[in-house]
């Protein structure tokens, strides 16, 4: 059974210039244990997917349409106090800086207590110990002192080292990590990945890591979704989708990103940019800057389908049906 | 100034820096030095850097946060003045230069290209007298007419079209404004541009597009570039030569290819190593131990030794000076003992 699923979620933000379409139609599944990574520039609405699974979207944002289902359970439609027990206890986050995800006036082990105790009945002693061990496994040393040490106290690795312990406190089976290293430096982005990657591998608990630097994603997922302007345009194992990338956005994105092994004189661009919010246009919503682009590509927006040839690839693209193309 | 130094660079060098340093006092206020009695603290943000620039060429300087690459980028355009040292643009002591009566000269050939294109513009005025203002400063133009005119030129440089000039800021994509700022730092027709992680703030296929266009106008109008990044992949891009910087310090300087296919010093091989790569999907790479050290507080000897692999006792002790080792530039005993 899948852990988590989305059904064509549709997320809107009402305006005095009329209703925004954040989110059109989002449908994916994550099966436990699983490492999904979403990709997309900024504003393609990956931070708002994890933010309306963790219940945390900022009003007057609101899901419209569509479901959220967690193990067979509806979550979408719960109230704050229901969400509440959800989130942390079966669905842990992790913010892109941790200066901003603890509390600077208290420690971090009462931090990692009160969550513990939250969501799991244990006795003060109990909960400390649990929180020792947490802080150890995330890699903290001399983790029975550093306790009592407040988040100023720690750089920003070890604060993202806590800031994870403080997400798998309950045991959540879902951990929504939105950009979790995009703050760090690469050195550090490398611990704190392998830590990611491995920890939750021990646990068992599956992944929605949010993130705009492939590279990541090549390294640490199983499967990844490329959004684009509120919808998902292609998703797929990610060897799949980084060596046989197959909506014309997939291929541009990759050709986009500077190559650390090989010299090129010149990278392939995208013309232009994300369409706002308030002007997407008809039909695909990528079709302005496509380079294939057709006459149905500006009549009609494309559903995910899968690919022939590729077994589990979806993709999003009246390329990929067999209509004769009528160039404009 | 010392000319030993100066004798060794070749004729067309633009940009000598000779053993540029900046201490930055981060002391306490007095009274509370005084009742809790603590030193004086300083904070080598650059501690002896040197380097130089070819005329058309790109230096890149890659290094982690708090290693003092935007410092150096800072004083290279005189909003810092150095502690120590100095540095030389087309034979003329620059700092000097900045200080005399003569200043505006100097800025109008220096300029800079910031970070953050969302607070490098002024929400207020329109794009037109953003880039049109380094005009009326440095009195590039005779009449409003020429104003105009130029500032349609400096925006079809990087892409954008005339009708953009009476728009503001927000009506621009992220990469649309690091344009702007780059068609503003052309306006006074510099030869060297001081570029602080231009591309930093955007996403990758705007980044491309920024890329493409800086180096588009490096060939078409022979700048040189100083560019500081800590993306390494797009360091590869853009650069001639790259300078590894550590706590301050550079620890390798070499031409791109030596420096991708050979890195030599075990801080560089590190954070080549740190990059996720697209290709090895699902390799475990081998993380890097540790942390940057504290920058007020930092270790004897070799500032990298407590995070290197083949640290050996006289890295403890002392501290490694640049070298130049088969025609790379590296401050490591172990590459001049020849031990890794």
């Amino acid at each position: 059974m899948n852990l988590l699923e989305l059904k064509n979620l549709v997320v809107e933000f009402p305006s005095r210039h009329g209703t925004l379409r954040a989110l059109d139609g989002i449908s994916f599944e994550i099966s436990p244990g699983e490492i999904l990574g979403v990709v997309g520039e900024s504003g393609a609405g990956k931070s708002l997917t994890g933010a309306s699974i963790i219940g945390l979207l900022e009003p007057p944002g609101r899901v419209a349409s569509g479901e959220i289902i967690l193990k067979g359970q509806r979550i979408d439609n719960l109230s704050n106090d229901q969400m509440r027990s959800i989130r942390g206890r079966k669905i842990g986050a992790i913010f892109q800086d941790p200066l901003t995800s603890l509390n600077p006036l208290y420690s971090i082990g009462k931090q990692l207590t009160e969550t513990i105790q939250t969501h799991l009945p244990m006795s003060d002693i109990q909960a400390r110990q649990r929180a020792i061990a947490l802080l150890q496994d995330t890699g903290i040393p001399a983790a029975a002192e550093r306790i009592d040490h407040y988040p100023h106290q720690f750089s920003g690795g070890m604060r993202q080292r806590v800031v994870i312990a403080l997400a798998l406190a309950a045991e959540p089976e879902l951990i929504v990590a939105d950009e979790p290293t995009t703050a760090l430096d690469v050195s550090i982005q490398a611990q704190i990945i392998g830590l990611l990657k491995n920890i939750c591998k021990q646990k068992g608990a599956a992944v929605m890591l949010i993130t705009h630097d492939m590279g990541v994603i090549a390294e640490t997922c199983d499967r990844v979704a490329v959004m684009y302007a509120g919808r998902i345009v292609e998703i797929g194992p990610v060897q799949q989708v980084i060596h046989q990338p197959q909506h014309p956005y997939t291929v541009g994105l990759m050709a986009s990103i500077p190559d650390i092994e090989n010299d090129r004189e010149r990278l392939n661009q995208i013309d232009g940019s994300m369409p706002r919010l308030n002007a997407i246009p008809a039909g695909c919503a990528f079709n302005p800057r496509c380079s294939q682009v057709f006459i149905k590509c500006k009549q009609a927006k494309p559903e995910l389908k899968t690919v022939d040839g590729l077994t589990r690839t979806e993709v999003a693209c009246w390329l990929q049906s067999d209509l004769t193309r009528s160039t404009l | 100034m010392n000319t030993s130094n100066l004798s060794s660079s070749s004729k067309d060098a633009l940009v000598i820096a000779n053993d540029l340093a900046k201490t930055f006092d981060v002391s306490a206020s007095w009274l509370t030095r005084a009742i809790e009695r603590k030193p004086r603290q300083l904070l080598k943000a650059v501690d002896g850097v040197s380097f130089q620039i070819e005329k058309g060429t790109t230096l890149a300087l890659v290094g982690e946060s708090g290693c003092g690459k935007s410092t150096v980028a800072r004083l290279l355009v005189g909003l810092y003045e150095p502690t120590r040292g100095g540095f030389t643009f087309d034979g003329q002591d620059a700092h000097a230069a900045f200080k005399s009566d003569n200043a505006k000269a100097m800025r109008r050939r220096i300029q800079m290209i910031f970070q953050d294109p969302y607070a490098s513009l002024n929400p207020r005025w329109t794009v037109e007298a953003i880039v049109g203002e380094p005009l009326h400063e440095h009195q590039l133009i005779e009449d409003e007419g020429e104003l105009q005119v130029r500032v349609t030129e400096l925006l079809q440089s990087v892409g954008l079209s005339s009708q953009d000039m009476s728009k503001y800021p927000h009506q621009f994509s992220g990469g649309q404004r690091q344009r702007i700022s780059i068609a503003r730092a052309l306006a006074t027709a510099p030869e060297f541009l001081v570029c602080d992680e231009p591309t930093s703030a955007l996403d990758v296929s705007v980044q491309a597009q920024v890329l493409n266009i800086m180096k588009d106008l490096q060939r078409a109008r022979g700048l040189t570039y100083l560019f500081i990044s800590h993306n390494l992949a797009v360091v590869r891009h853009v650069s001639d030569k790259v300078g590894v910087m550590y706590l301050g310090q550079l620890v390798e300087l070499a031409d791109k290819h030596s420096l991708f296919s050979n890195p030599k010093h075990p801080y560089t091989r590190m954070l080549l190593d740190a990059i996720p790569k697209l290709k090895d999907t699902g390799r475990a790479r081998t993380p890097v131990q540790g942390e940057v050290p504290n920058p007020l507080n930092p270790p004897s000897g070799c500032s990298f030794h407590p995070r290197c692999p083949i640290m050996s006792a006289r890295c403890k002790i002392e501290r490694p000076s640049l070298k130049t080792i088969q025609g790379i530039q590296v401050a490591c005993h172990a590459v001049e003992e020849g031990r890794h």
